[in-house]
């Protein structure tokens, strides 16, 4: 195993533990700074998964990731945040403890459909393609399993990230285009998203998606 | 049997209770006070020694035999544990999990004594540490069993051997886990800050301090003892599943005392920087602990 396989290990491993503690942490401005952190280390993962030098697009690319996911998003969602005045509590509808329980079975899962799937060549380490499924997973549990709507933004990011790094795990040499449109569709999403709960947050006080459903005709 | 094999039992016996010492100065420094003397553990361990012990009449045998178990169960257990690329005195296959019961025993007779006074105070802790065991036990085997199947050892002696420089190059994170996970359980299992506060007496909120409250004189000198042998023996699986071997024993036994000084050094830190947790949130940590062992042990798996 070459220091390199090891290194996008390391930085895989600790998606990984971003994603454990996004499932069992109860503030919503520490599942931020996750967020970010995870983001972050996509942004590295995407210059580590490169043989040799790493080229200018993909240099531009990660310090386009980790801009935006390591520092826009954050910013624009701890404003939010700030504007709701929403208690920081995420109120999950599954436990704590409990996602922690599950979240390494899931793993367990998910490493066995990645072994599962024939991938092409150019894979760096056979845990990229698990993790992304793991990703995607935690970020649509997070969807689910939470009340507030800023935690649905979030689990939106982290099932993008887990896309990303899926991308990332088929072809190593991505089109740049492709991935600055769904940075770009990410950041509208975030964007509007903040919005959006701002106002849902002045018509009706709160923002329990749960109790959204009274909306429905 | 060579001779070497009992330099770590006997490094552990003398050396265990100066780790409160150290734990105490360090929070002394944190806190701009200059703190007990280094040596006050030993002191006070003289002191209880010297003392007669005051039995309720509502105890019984189990009450007085709950200490002397508790000892007894540590001290062998110092046998089992291999330091500074010494082997321990005692190793076969599978011993790793005698270690870890071993424990599990002096815990059930401590639970036992605390149950036996009869006060509902001490029921409360015994409830308490109980719960939290439950809980620490399968991070502890768990990741274990990651180290075990790494080294391809079911032996605590092979299993902490082998943190050479070249195990590390190759499959570091895993390491890292499991000693993260570890680090939680030794925090728990010793009663120490984010799981338990050892400075509070008569509080409702602790754990440990609480189920010996009526043991007295060398009763409780044998519990404090034991205390400090049990953290010495953890904190040195600790130190053996991060700190390599370079091959000098002599160079060897020192660092690995100094990484369990060190060890002991942070643990004061976390304590004078961390408050105590609420005891719900208690089984979350515990949880993060597991989390990461399974971790380890699937990347291992893998």
């Amino acid at each position: 195993m070459s220091f390199m396989t090891n290194l996008v290990d390391t930085v895989i491993i600790l998606v990984i533990l971003t994603n454990f503690m996004l499932l069992g942490s109860s503030r919503l401005r520490r599942c931020i700074r996750v967020t970010a952190l995870q983001g972050i280390l996509l942004g590295i993962l995407a210059i580590l998964m490169e043989d040799g030098t790493p080229t200018i697009h993909l240099i531009l690319l990660s310090a386009a990731i980790i801009c935006l996911k390591g520092i826009i998003f954050p910013f624009l969602l701890i404003r939010t945040l700030r504007d709701l005045n929403v208690q920081y509590e995420v109120e999950p509808f599954v436990g704590y403890g409990t996602s922690l329980v599950l979240s390494p079975l899931v793993l367990v899962v998910c490493i066995w459909l990645g072994s599962q799937l024939s991938l092409p060549m150019g894979v760096t380490s056979s845990l990229v393609a698990p993790v992304a499924f793991f990703t995607i997973t935690c970020g649509l549990f997070l969807i689910v399993s939470r009340k507030k709507a800023l935690t649905q933004v979030l689990g939106y990011l982290v099932l993008e990230n887990g896309i990303y790094v899926f991308g990332a795990s088929i072809a190593t040499i991505q089109p740049v285009l492709v991935e600055l449109g769904i940075l770009l569709d990410a950041f509208v999403a975030v964007f509007v998203m903040g919005i959006a709960i701002y106002h849902i947050n002045r018509e009706f006080e709160h923002t329990d998606v749960d109790r959204l459903n009274r909306l429905k005709g | 049997m060579h001779i070497e094999k009992i330099i770590n039992p006997l490094l552990t016996l003398v050396l265990a209770p100066l780790l409160f010492g150290i734990i105490n100065r360090t929070k002394a420094l944190f806190a701009g006070r200059t703190g007990q003397p280094l040596l006050q553990s030993y002191y006070d361990l003289w002191k209880l020694f010297r003392k007669g012990a005051v039995y309720s009449k509502t105890t019984s045998w189990v009450f007085r035999l709950g200490p002397i178990v508790g000892l007894a169960v540590v001290i062998s257990a110092t046998a089992l544990v291999p330091s500074g690329g010494l082997p321990a005195i005692i190793a076969f296959d599978g011993d790793v999990i005698l270690f870890a019961y071993l424990f599990g025993l002096m815990r059930f007779f401590t639970v036992l004594t605390a149950l036996d006074t009869g006060s509902s105070f001490e029921g409360m802790g015994a409830s308490r540490e109980v719960m939290f065991s439950a809980l620490t036990e399968p991070a502890f085997l768990v990741g274990l069993a990651a180290i075990s199947k790494q080294t391809h050892s079911l032996s605590l002696t092979g299993m902490l051997a082998g943190a050479d420089t070249a195990l590390w190059s190759h499959i570091g994170p895993v390491q890292l886990l499991v000693a993260f996970s570890v680090f939680i359980v030794f925090l728990a299992e010793n009663s120490r800050m984010p799981v338990d506060d050892p400075n509070t007496h008569l509080e409702l909120t602790m754990i440990h301090e609480v189920m010996v409250l009526d043991n007295s004189g060398a009763d409780l000198g044998f519990i404090t003892y034991a205390a400090a042998i049990k953290m010495w023996l953890l904190s040195t699986v600790l130190v053996g599943i991060l700190v390599p071997h370079n091959g000098n024993a002599w160079i060897d036994i020192s660092t690995a005392v100094a990484a369990v000084f060190i060890l002991a050094v942070l643990v004061g830190v976390v304590e004078s920087s961390m408050a105590r947790l609420k005891l719900l949130h208690v089984p979350q940590i515990l949880f993060i602990a597991n989390a990461l062992s399974t971790l380890a042990l699937i990347l291992v798996l893998r």
